[in-house]
Formats: structure tokens, C-alpha cells, sequence
């Protein structure tokens, strides 16, 4: 019976991920990568440059890195918290730039609609990024 | 399952890593230059060679009395860090390539029978005979040691003057000095700590082991970060290339439009006294304003010159972040006459321009008369990025970094994205 309840809780969360993960909201996506494209521009461009391939040595590329493709808890952290500037690996090329947080510039939704945006541009494809999970991750590093 | 796509991610990603890895190894070993050529322009009468490609982060170089390269890695080679390119058989292209050192860095240079080499923290030499380009790597002796690294601004150039002293650039680890790097908003720290022990040249002595900040002197402060230096053996006196800080549109909009942006700060050349200030990060070059103005985290308005106005002036400026990476004065005697004692410049290219095109990726000539810049600079080598002028997106195929004269006045690029190296000769 335990065991039985156990795999019926697997499914159940599995099932919620799922849901989570496959809601097809065309609409949604289209104003979010309208949004996202906007915050984009102005605060991560100048550094992962308007192809998002980064900057030899100095910036990342963004193009199917699996920070950008991964876990969306780490990726939300990665633009909440930043990082120290030769913390990220690629290829065994390591870069000099720190990436700057933005947990004092941008707003949950802001941060939603530009990872939901580098997520699908640049080749990328992958889900949306929704304001509840900034939020969440948000209280939960303060 | 979410574990178990993270493992399986990672040992995908760490499978694509290794191949590479061995790729290298199998693609480098011979060391024979392949047969396309990177084309470069020059002025009409120079002529260049490629001597060696797929050097990997081919920084700065040297040339000893025979001819022999050596050249400085900012990423190992088969373990290597510093390569020597020696051409046997004489056809002008260097067909055996050795190497030692197994850390990374960007400074070379020698000086009275030693190379000497930097990594990011330390500054080493080792005995050669100039003669037959041998190096007794045995010999190495870690001259400096223990400076500023952390990631940002972190290479180490070097330049030696004729009285036995090591000018090591120690590039701050920061944009600007904010309180929080690069974030949008963030104040000025007043004063700067990072100029205790960056942010400036250091002199040390050397042919003295273990030196580090208690034994150099501070020459000159207020440099953000130097790539590009060089000792001028005419007026005896130390010049260097600073880059100029980043994201002055992306933070002050209100300020500088993209355009300004792009061009804006200058990047400057300064002539270093003993306890020179050049003003980073209080102050910046404008190249509207064509003046020393207070930077805006620290109170600039584009019109304030207040501490500004006492700070060392720059000999020359250039547009905004073209990243000038490699200084050289020409003392040779094969090229035309203006070129004697002018200044050679390798400018990396920009990445801070962005929307706006890129640029740089060239080498300057600015002619100089009695140690200070007399007329304008022109570009001297170009067609290194091949991306097609007026774009905005594109990825610059190779990026000029070190230049080397060579015993025979030849001058000598490299390239750091390839690890390509040209040899420029003139013939009338
Ligand atoms: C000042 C330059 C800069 C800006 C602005 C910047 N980044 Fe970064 N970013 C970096 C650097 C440098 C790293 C790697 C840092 C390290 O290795 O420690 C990085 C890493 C990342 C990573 C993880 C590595 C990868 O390539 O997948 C992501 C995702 C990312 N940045 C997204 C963004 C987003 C989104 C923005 C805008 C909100 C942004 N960055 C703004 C410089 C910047």
C-alpha cells in the first residue's frame, strides 16, 4: 500500500511538472519574448552581444549552454546573484568579465520575460520562465 | 529525473570537452603551417608572411638575435605556455616548435641574456643565448611574485628598461570602482582601494628573486588596465596604452547616446614619469568634449573637470574601446624613414560597442618626434576580423595582440583568437 501511494505521489508531481512545463500558451510566449527582448537589449546585450555568442575570454555565450537550457532555480540565481567573473567553463575557456547581479536593477517579471527570451532566441528552445518562479527563488536566496 | 538529466548532461559535456582536448593534441604536434594565408593590408611596399598558425591565445611575443620567436600563451598548449618558433630550413616560416612553461600569461620580453615571462600573478626569467636561441629552462628564477589577479584585467605586460629595472602592469580587477561591479546605479568607492595594489605600472628590479608589493615601487597609478607598454629607448621613458572603461551608454543614458557611447571613453596613450596619476576611476577622456572630465559614478556631468583638471594628460587618444593590447617603438632600420621611433599599435578590438558595429582589429602607426606623437595615426595592418564593415553581429577571425621587432627591423603580429603570427617586411 506505502508503496503504492508513493509511486501515485511520483505521478502526481511528476504529472504537476509536466503540466507545468508543456502549457502551450503561444500568446503568452509571443508578449513575454516581446518584453524579454526589450530587457534584453538594454541590460545583457552590450556584454553577450546581439547574437548572444558572447565575447571571446571575456563574456559567455548563450547559445545552448546548459545554464541557459538547465535548471531554471540555478538560471534565475545566476541573474539574481551574478557571478565573480571566471566561474563558468566552456570548451575549457573561462572568462574574465564578472556577470553583474540584477537583483537591484530588475523586477521578477523583468527577470521572467528576459530568460524566457534568451531561452528561445539565439537557437535556444525551451519553456517559459514565469514570474512566480523569480519570486520564488527571489525569497528564497534573501 | 532530473538528477539523472543533469549527470547525463554533464558527462555529454564533459565527453565533448575531452574530444576537443584530444583533437588538439593530434592537430598541433607537427607544428607545420598549413597552406591558406591569412591576408592582411599594409601600406604600399610591406609585404607579410605568416610564420606559424593554430598557436592557440598567442599573446605577446619576443624575438631573439637569431631570429627565433618566442611567444607568450594565455592558454596551454600541450602543457606549454611559451612556445619558441625557430625556422631550420630557412624558408622564412618557422618549421620547429618547442615549448615550456606550463602557466598561463601574456608578458615576454628580453633583456641582457634572460627571457622573461609573466603569468597572471608572477613574473619569471630564464637564461638564453641569443646566439643560438637556447633557453635554459632550468635556469627559471621567479623575479616577481604574488600580484593582483582575479579574473577581470588580470594579464600581466612587461617592459625593461636600460638601468635594470621591470615595469609590470597591475590591471584593476574592476570596470569602474563601483561599489557593486557593473551594476547599473552603483556608486563610485572614494577613494579607489583597488589603487593600493592595482590599477597602475609597478617598478621592480630585475635580476631580484621573489619581489613582490614591499620591494616595487608604484611608478604610475590611475590606470585602469594596460596591455599595451613599452620602454622608448630614444627619450628613455616608459609609455603605455590604457583601455578606457565600459557601459558608459548602458548606464547613462541620459548622458551619452549609443553613438557616444561606442565612442566614448578614449582610449589613451600615456608617457610615465616616476609617480604619474592618469586619473582612472575619478576621471575619463571624452572624446566630444576632447577633455579630462569627472567620471559619473563620481559625480560626472560630461562638463566637470574639477579633480580631474591636475591628473597626467594623455599623449594621444583613440576612439572607445578598440582595446589597445600591444605597444611597440620602432627602432629599426628596414622601413622608411617616418616610421623610426614611432609607435606601433595593435588594437584588439571592441566588444563595448555593441549595438553600435565593431571596431579595432587593426594595427596603428602614430609617427613620433622626440618622444612625442607628431601627426596623425593611421592604420597600418587591417583585414585581421573579416567581418564585413558596418556589421553589427559577427565574430572577428583573428584579433591582433602582441607586436616584436626583429633583428633585422622586420616587425613582427600575433593573433590570439588563432594563434596566428605575421612578419611584416618592407622592400622597395
Ligand atoms: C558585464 C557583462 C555582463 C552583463 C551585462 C550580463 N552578463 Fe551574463 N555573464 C557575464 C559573464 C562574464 C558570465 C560568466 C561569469 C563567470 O564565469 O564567472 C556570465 C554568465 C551568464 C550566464 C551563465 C553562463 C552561460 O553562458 O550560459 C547566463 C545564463 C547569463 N550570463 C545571462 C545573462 C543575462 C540574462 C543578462 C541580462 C539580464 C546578463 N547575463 C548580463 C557577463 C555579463
Amino acid at each position: 500500500m506505502k508503496r503504492v501511494l508513493f509511486a501515485l505521489l511520483v505521478l502526481v508531481i511528476a504529472s504537476a511538472f509536466g503540466v507545468q512545463q508543456q502549457k502551450p500558451q503561444p500568446g503568452n510566449l509571443k508578449a513575454a519574448m516581446t518584453r524579454g527582448k526589450t530587457v534584453y537589449e538594454a541590460t545583457c546585450l552590450a556584454c553577450h552581444q546581439p547574437d548572444g555568442l558572447g565575447v571571446q575570454n571575456m563574456n559567455p555565450p548563450l547559445v545552448k549552454t546548459k545554464w541557459v537550457l538547465g535548471d531554471k532555480k540555478a538560471l534565475i540565481k545566476i541573474v539574481l546573484k551574478g557571478l565573480q567573473g571566471g566561474e563558468i567553463e566552456i570548451d575549457g575557456d573561462k572568462f574574465h568579465n564578472p556577470m553583474p547581479p540584477q537583483e537591484s536593477t530588475l523586477s521578477d517579471q523583468e527577470i521572467a520575460d528576459v530568460l524566457t527570451y534568451i531561452r528561445n532566441s539565439f537557437g535556444n528552445k525551451a519553456s517559459l520562465v514565469s514570474m512566480g518562479e523569480v519570486k520564488a527563488v527571489r525569497a528564497k536566496l534573501k | 529525473m532530473k538528477k539523472v538529466l543533469i549527470l547525463a548532461c554533464s558527462v555529454v559535456f564533459a565527453a565533448a570537452a575531452f574530444g576537443s582536448d584530444t583533437t588538439r593534441v593530434k592537430s598541433s604536434s607537427t607544428g607545420i603551417v598549413k597552406k591558406d594565408e591569412a591576408p592582411i593590408t599594409l601600406p604600399q611596399g610591406f609585404k607579410s608572411v605568416v610564420i606559424a598558425t593554430d598557436l592557440g591565445r598567442a599573446r605577446h611575443l619576443t624575438v631573439a638575435a637569431n631570429g627565433d620567436v618566442f611567444v607568450k600563451l594565455e592558454k596551454l598548449k600541450e602543457g606549454k605556455g611559451i612556445l619558441r618558433l625557430h625556422d631550420k630550413n630557412g624558408d622564412g616560416k618557422a618549421d620547429e616548435i618547442t615549448g615550456w612553461g606550463n602557466y598561463i600569461g601574456t608578458g615576454i620580453a628580453i633583456k641582457n641574456g634572460y627571457l622573461y615571462a609573466s603569468s597572471d600573478e608572477n613574473v619569471y626569467r630564464y637564461k638564453i643565448d641569443e646566439k643560438t636561441g637556447k633557453v635554459d629552462t632550468a635556469s627559471v628564477e621567479k623575479i616577481v611574485t604574488g600580484l593582483v589577479s582575479q579574473n577581470q584585467h588580470s594579464s600581466k605586460s612587461i617592459a625593461l628598461d636600460n638601468s635594470g629595472n621591470i615595469y609590470v602592469n597591475i590591471g584593476a580587477p574592476s570596470n569602474c570602482c563601483q561599489v557593486q561591479d557593473r551594476v547599473k546605479g552603483s556608486p563610485g568607492q572614494d577613494p579607489c582601494p583597488i589603487l593600493e595594489k592595482a590599477g597602475g605600472i609597478w617598478q621592480f628590479k630585475a635580476d631580484k628573486a621573489n619581489q613582490s608589493y614591499a620591494e616595487g615601487v608604484r611608478y604610475a597609478t590611475g590606470l585602469r588596465n594596460v596591455v599595451g607598454l613599452d620602454w622608448n629607448t630614444e627619450v628613455n621613458e616608459l609609455y603605455c596604452m590604457q583601455h578606457g572603461r565600459d557601459m558608459l551608454f548602458q548606464f547613462f543614458p541620459e548622458l551619452f547616446n549609443q553613438k557616444e557611447g561606442a565612442e566614448n571613453p578614449a582610449e589613451e596613450m600615456f608617457r610615465l614619469t616616476k609617480g604619474a596619476d592618469c586619473g582612472w576611476p575619478y576621471c575619463y577622456y571624452d572624446n566630444d568634449k576632447q577633455q579630462k572630465l569627472m567620471t559619473p559614478e563620481y559625480g560626472g556631468d560630461r562638463k566637470k573637470a574639477d579633480r580631474c583638471a591636475d591628473k597626467t594628460k594623455s599623449v594621444a587618444q583613440f576612439p572607445g574601446h578598440l582595446a589597445p593590447n600591444g605597444l611597440l617603438f620602432y627602432t629599426g632600420s628596414q622601413f622608411p624613414a617616418k616610421y623610426k621611433n614611432g609607435a606601433f599599435i595593435a588594437f584588439h578590438g571592441s566588444w563595448n560597442r555593441s549595438p553600435e558595429p565593431q571596431a579595432g582589429f587593426f594595427v596603428v602607426f602614430m609617427p613620433f618626434k622626440n618622444g612625442m606623437p607628431n601627426g596623425k595615426w593611421e592604420v597600418f595592418a587591417d583585414g585581421f576580423s573579416q567581418i564585413p564593415k558596418g556589421a553589427t553581429e559577427g565574430r572577428a577571425k583573428y584579433r591582433p595582440c602582441g607586436l616584436a621587432q626583429g633583428p633585422d627591423g622586420s616587425l613582427y603580429v600575433s593573433d590570439d583568437t588563432n594563434g596566428t603570427i605575421w612578419k611584416v617586411n618592407y622592400s622597395k
